[in-house]
């Protein structure tokens, strides 16, 4: 797979970024020629792990969150979000269905969204180090157009 | 965000836009305050011109159903457009018997 389009994204962690991001990223992935559908399952999973980097990686101070997406020849996006904040102690607890550490009107549902609406959801994190998640989908069309 | 209205005893929360972290608060505050000073036996969440939401908008549903629950009234959930079933189905928040 060769890598054809990339782009870097630096913000901070302010609530009013979350659809900034998200609408950035969807603007990024428009070359893939990607259904409403799809376009709305990216978005929403990007918007749950920009959200995740603003309310649990910085809790009382802001930081900066990145985002970085590649798009492959094959229709193949690969995006990832990283904060520098807190981190997560046990990435598979924090992944369960309905956990959440937060006491405010959070769902717990975050990583169960970036699960079922895209191919492929990968946690990385150390504890005072910061979390990266990557997001994977597979665009068929978009490989299809390209040959 | 968000348009109430209050009539024979139902308050009916009209949202629009997009719901995330970022907006969920003032709907929630818009929404209570309606809700404890008309103490509504029904709240109504219609969703018929929300055109994206996360979990963040789960949250806010799970939350109105306490708080409704809590005055004694009902909530219920209308006009899902096709868009953000997905989520809806996922959240669960069909066992709680609100959607309509
Ligand atoms: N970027 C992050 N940094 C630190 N903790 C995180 C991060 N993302 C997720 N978490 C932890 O994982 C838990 C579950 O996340 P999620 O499924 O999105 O649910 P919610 O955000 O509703 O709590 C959070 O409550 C938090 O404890
Ligand atoms: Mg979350």
């Amino acid at each position: 797979m060769k890598t054809v389009n990339e782009m870097k994204l630096s913000f901070i962690s302010k609530s009013a970024n979350e659809s900034f991001a998200r609408s950035a990223v969807a603007a990024f992935l428009l070359p893939l020629d990607p259904t409403v559908a799809e376009i709305a399952d990216v978005k929403t999973a990007v918007s749950e792990a920009v959200t995740n980097a603003v309310v649990h990686a910085y809790p009382d101070t802001f930081g900066t969150v990145i985002i970085e997406a590649k798009l492959t020849d094959k229709g193949h996006a690969v995006i990832k979000i990283r904060d520098r904040g807190v981190g997560i102690p046990d990435i598979k607890q924090a992944m369960e269905p309905l956990y959440t550490t937060s006491t405010d009107e959070r769902a717990g549902l975050g990583f169960a969204v970036m699960q079922s609406f895209m191919d492929n959801v990968k946690v990385r994190s150390t504890v005072g180090k910061g979390t990266t998640v990557t997001l994977e989908k597979n665009f068929i069309r978009a490989a299809y157009g390209q040959k | 965000m968000v348009d109430m209205t209050y009539k024979n005893g139902v308050v009916t929360a009209k949202l629009y836009g997009e719901i995330d972290h970022h907006i969920a608060p003032r709907i929630r505050g818009d929404i209570d305050a309606q809700c404890e000073h008309s103490r509504p036996s029904r709240l109504v969440l219609d969703f018929g011109k929300v055109g994206f939401m996360d979990s963040s908008g789960i949250g806010l549903v799970m939350g109105r159903y306490r708080m409704i629950s809590l005055l004694g009234g009902k909530l219920e959930v209308v006009n899902v457009p096709p868009n953000l079933q997905k989520i809806f189905v996922l959240s669960g928040l069909e066992k709680l018997g609100v959607m309509k």
